[in-house]
């Protein structure tokens, strides 16, 4: 049995633009996340898988809002606190790094001034205790001469070394929680290959939970121990890594494994493209969200809403076809 | 006929050489110092056959991106010059390099903002007709509609305009407009690296098909050596405005001559967590930044394998196999393949 969670994420619905006309990107999703363990979110762009990550952290702007659901760190609901009590949380409680770090840090504060920044909101530390902290942070992140490197600008730094900046902010105060918003999809492979390893290697070191958002499934499979599948604003399979790409039951799931692997696959299998395109979420499909594209969809699926089944212990999937042929075997 | 004996143009029949790049150098001035500039193509020479695909792979700052529009004759370059079916494109000037246009097209990776908003997708795809003074306007209209169905999109959207279509749909409409001077050749930079996976597989499919239904000749651009490994032939990878290696995609991807080509297959995560995980990710020093310096081999800074003779001198394309070159010392040694 898995360790007791270390954030829980229920019934979570947040949605742009009124009632009549709007769209609800997240709609319903309930996640857990374990300390020491990496949980991927992947889906393609628009599944909602960044304004879920933006609805952890209360981060949603107007139009947006958060409709429903509950969101527990430490025994509390971060949806239900105050907004000052809600930035005590993020940063401290919970880290981010962003997709873009030049627009994630503030062109006119130095490097070092950014992490003291981080630091002195949270905790009670002077200037120099927080300038050593983010010293040893910069080092920690792998940041070479890092004494120098403090009164350096962002401009001054090349992309990784940014991310890596980044990461440092994210985790001075130890939290509990990483979320890692596709940390490495701007980057070179040979610099994104040292940034998975730092991100893994401090996550372990801390015993942080890392919440690991891509559309990379190369990534997923690196760095994963458990793998979310987000399609048009629902989660539609969870399951540990192995599971998820050798034993997939959902046909999206199934779909993206084979276009990855015709695309990468020394073998030259045959290119299999997912026809059409993800429904427009203002006026989504009734049932199920991935029947229009679904290669193996009946009537019920036109008609009637999946809910994530179970497959086994620890896997799960929205799919009408998990019972049948659960009933076959 | 006049004909260098050059290393590549070995194996390959003089009529099926279709695009011939030879010595292509480019400096860029840098802002603010006054002599420096950068060399964002240095020396660069390879060739296309009829009906092939060649991979140009590298990271950002490689000078790709240069390359290919030294290819289009978008730039022009310090040396050198490229020949399409032995005429000399680069040095052609006014209507003939207009002609030789028609024979070479481009695809670029952001295609809403590589077609002109404001006009229809009908006309953004007949464009290059009207500018070729091909055709009247029923006619280009005609076979804009006809190029449509040919990328997979309904003729009837030719009246719509281009914010009203999906990033894959726009890059669709790019490769019609691509297509509409019946090119040999098309140059395709990072074309699906914006894509979502499910649509690059499409895209890639369409481009696959096209090549087969029209015999087209492709240069595929790419920062990506997964997708590169699937539809080139050979592939070509290039660090620092050089080409280190170049050769047949199998030879390429398997028994890697060059460290640097080597380093870029290991940090490729593989989608299969049986077979690779975080800690199996290949890493290498340092960063692509700042200039080679001047007489040594410009990955030596970060090459894992470099040994006495790496500065001392740029190490020159040689030959490791068939068809298949690698810039390294390494190889001079007699090394034993594979073991890079």
């Amino acid at each position: 049995m898995s360790a007791p969670a270390t954030l829980a994420v229920s019934n979570l619905r947040t949605r742009f633009g009124g009632v009549s006309a709007g769209a609800t990107v997240v709609d319903g999703v309930s996640f857990s996340l374990q300390p020491g363990r990496t949980t991927a979110l992947v889906g393609e762009s628009g599944c909602g898988k960044s304004v879920t990550a933006l609805s952890l952290m209360r981060l949603i702007e107007p139009p947006g809002h958060i409709v429903s659901g509950s969101v527990t760190l430490d025994g509390r609901d971060l949806l239900a606190l105050d907004e000052r009590e809600m930035e005590r949380v993020r940063g401290a409680r919970i880290g981010m790094v962003f997709q873009d770090p030049l627009t994630s840090l503030n062109p006119a504060l130095s490097i070092g001034g950014q992490i003291v920044e981080t630091l002195q909101t949270h905790q009670p530390m002077s200037r120099a205790q927080a300038e050593r902290k983010a010293i040893e942070l910069l080092a920690r992140v792998g940041v070479a001469n890092p004494e120098q490197r403090i009164h350096d600008f962002p401009h001054h730094f090349s992309g990784g070394m940014r991310q890596r900046v980044l990461i440092a902010a994210a985790i001075s105060c130890s939290p509990s929680v990483i979320i890692a918003d596709e940390p490495t999809t701007a980057l070179d492979v040979t610099v994104q290959a040292k940034i998975l390893r730092l991100l893994h290697d401090l996550q372990r070191d801390m015993g942080a939970a890392l919440l690991l958002i891509t559309h990379d499934l190369g990534i997923v499979a690196a760095m994963a121990d458990e793998v979310l599948v987000m399609y048009a604003g629902r989660i539609v399979e969870r399951a540990d890594v192995d599971t998820l790409f050798h034993n997939p039951r959902h046909p999206y799931t199934k779909a993206l494994l084979a276009c990855v692997a015709g695309i990468e696959d020394d073998r030259r299998t045959p290119l299999e493209p997912i026809g059409g395109s993800a429904p427009d979420l203002r006026n989504p499909p009734p049932g199920c969200r991935f029947a229009p594209r679904c290669p193996s969809a009946q009537d019920i699926c036109r008609r009637q809403d999946q809910t994530l089944r179970s497959v086994c212990s620890d896997h799960e999937a929205a799919c009408v076809l998990v019972e049948t042929e659960l009933s076959l075997v | 006929m006049r004909l260098p004996a050059c290393w590549w143009k070995q194996s390959c029949p003089l009529s099926d050489l279709l695009l011939q790049v030879e010595s292509l150098a480019k400096a860029f001035r840098t802002r603010g110092t006054k002599a420096a500039s950068v060399k964002a193509v240095a020396s660069v020479s390879f060739t296309l056959r009829r009906g092939e695909t060649l991979g140009l792979v590298g990271e950002s700052g490689c000078g790709k991106s240069t390359l290919s529009r030294l290819i289009l004759s978008l730039l022009d370059p310090d040396a050198g010059k490229v020949s399409i079916d032995e005429i000399d494109f680069t040095n052609s000037s006014g209507r003939a390099k207009r002609e030789m246009r028609r024979r070479i097209q481009i695809v670029f990776q952001d295609a809403l903002s590589s077609l002109n908003p404001r006009m229809t997708v009908g006309t953004n795809i007949a464009e290059p007709m009207k500018l070729q003074g091909m055709g009247s306007a029923a006619s280009r209209r005609a076979e804009a509609q006809r190029l449509l169905g040919v990328v997979g999109l309904r003729p009837e959207y030719e009246d719509r305009y281009p914010h009203e279509f999906s990033g894959g749909q726009c890059q669709r409409i790019a490769i019609a407009r691509a297509l509409i001077l019946k090119p040999e050749i098309i140059v395709f930079d990072e074309a699906v690296s914006a894509l979502d996976v499910s649509i690059r597989a499409q895209i890639l499919r369409l481009i696959l098909d096209l090549q087969a239904m029209f015999g087209l000749s492709y240069v595929f651009v790419s920062h990506d050596l997964g997708v590169i490994k699937r539809i080139c032939d050979r592939v070509a990878v290039m660090y620092m405005g050089q080409l280190v290696e170049i050769g047949p995609t199998d030879a390429v991807c398997h028994e890697p001559r060059h460290p640097y080509t080597a380093a870029l297959l290991r940090a490729i995560p593989i989608a299969d967590p049986r077979r690779m995980r975080v800690a199996g990710l290949g890493q290498i020093e340092g960063d692509t930044v700042g200039e080679a310096k001047p007489g040594s081999c410009a990955f030596e800074p970060r090459c894992p394998r470099r040994f006495e003779p790496c500065d001392k001198a740029v190490p020159a394309l040689v030959d490791v196999g068939p068809g298949h070159s690698a810039a390294c010392y390494l190889n001079s040694l007699g090394t034993p393949r594979g073991t890079l």
